[in-house]
């Protein structure tokens, strides 16, 4: 990995850690407080990114022939089938179980919430077990 | 005035900023390297590195397994930049039990692996690419999240 490279896809990640620390995502508390209606900033959130996101991916091809340390611009093909609704559906029951999703769990370390290593040790054994049985 | 409180009780301003802040972070790896950054990949991605079965080994895993230990490192220095700066310093810490958190932990890593995406991988990427594959993920994992909580709360208390 190029040095440039390197410390885009860390800037990159940075800011993603800081919008999660700003906008309080990396505490459960929060998250469960949306999932159980009290409070609907995570909508506010999730908007906010798309958006921006949506803005990023719609106009960045067309407006640069390709990325600026080279490459191409990556699509990420999603599929809808079996494993795309069970997974989904328990992704569902652990987050409203913990109110912990990957991101948080690895950007609340940065806050100094090391009890969040628990859910950090959680997802990557579910995604060890995952990779396991399935097919290559 | 009324509903905006009772919507947002905790004000709604930060959750707007984080929210571009992360779109921000995603459109900048997009800007430089043309790479879609979801969260969840990195879980199984960082596997390969010891796990030496057909699945891990696959060139999606390995050949993305280095920029998204960066990417994932970068995460906790924006949140770190974050507590230092803006917080009053004091680490912050959660109620939720550690069992909780371990269990819903595994159900998260499963999940997200096994349904290709997480709230960013599907929620903001997913969406933010106009997938309606995501649009279901999404619909999917939020009804579950909302059952499971409610009746986690309700049995709590």
């Amino acid at each position: 990995m190029s040095p440039m490279k390197f410390l885009a896809v860390l800037a990159g990640g940075a800011l993603f850690g800081f919008g999660l620390a700003l906008s309080t995502m990396v505490r459960p508390e929060v998250v469960l407080s949306f999932l159980r209606f009290q409070d609907f900033g995570l909508m506010l959130v999730m908007g906010g990114a798309v958006a921006v996101t949506l803005l990023a991916y719609l106009l960045l091809p067309r407006l640069l022939g390709q990325p600026l340390l080279g490459g191409y611009f990556h699509q990420h093909v999603a599929h809808w089938n079996r494993d795309t609704l069970q997974g989904s559906a328990l992704f569902g029951v652990g987050w409203g179980l913990c109110g912990v999703c990957p991101g948080p769990a690895i950007a609340g370390l940065g806050t100094g919430n090391w009890t969040l290593l628990w859910a950090l040790v959680g997802i990557a054994l579910g995604a060890l077990v995952q990779g396991w049985r399935a097919k290559a | 005035m009324d509903a905006t409180l009772s919507l947002f009780p905790l004000g709604w301003q930060h959750y707007l900023l984080g929210g571009l802040f992360i779109g921000a972070g995603v459109a900048l790896l997009y800007l430089f390297t043309g790479l879609v950054g979801g969260m969840s990949t990195v879980f199984s991605s960082t596997w390969s590195f010891v796990v030496q079965r057909p699945f891990f080994q696959q060139a999606r895993f390995t050949d993305s397994r280095g920029w998204r230990l960066v990417y994932a490192a970068g995460l906790v220095l924006g949140a770190l930049v974050w507590w230092l700066v803006f917080s009053d310093g004091t680490p912050l810490t959660t109620g939720v039990p550690a069992w909780m958190l371990l269990l819903g932990g595994f159900f998260v890593g499963y999940g997200a692996r096994l349904g290709n995406g997480c709230t960013s991988g599907h929620g903001i990427c997913g969406l933010g690419s106009l997938q309606w594959p995501s649009l279901l993920a999404v619909l999917t994992f939020m009804a579950t999240a909302f059952i499971t909580a409610n009746l986690v709360a309700w049995g709590l208390a």
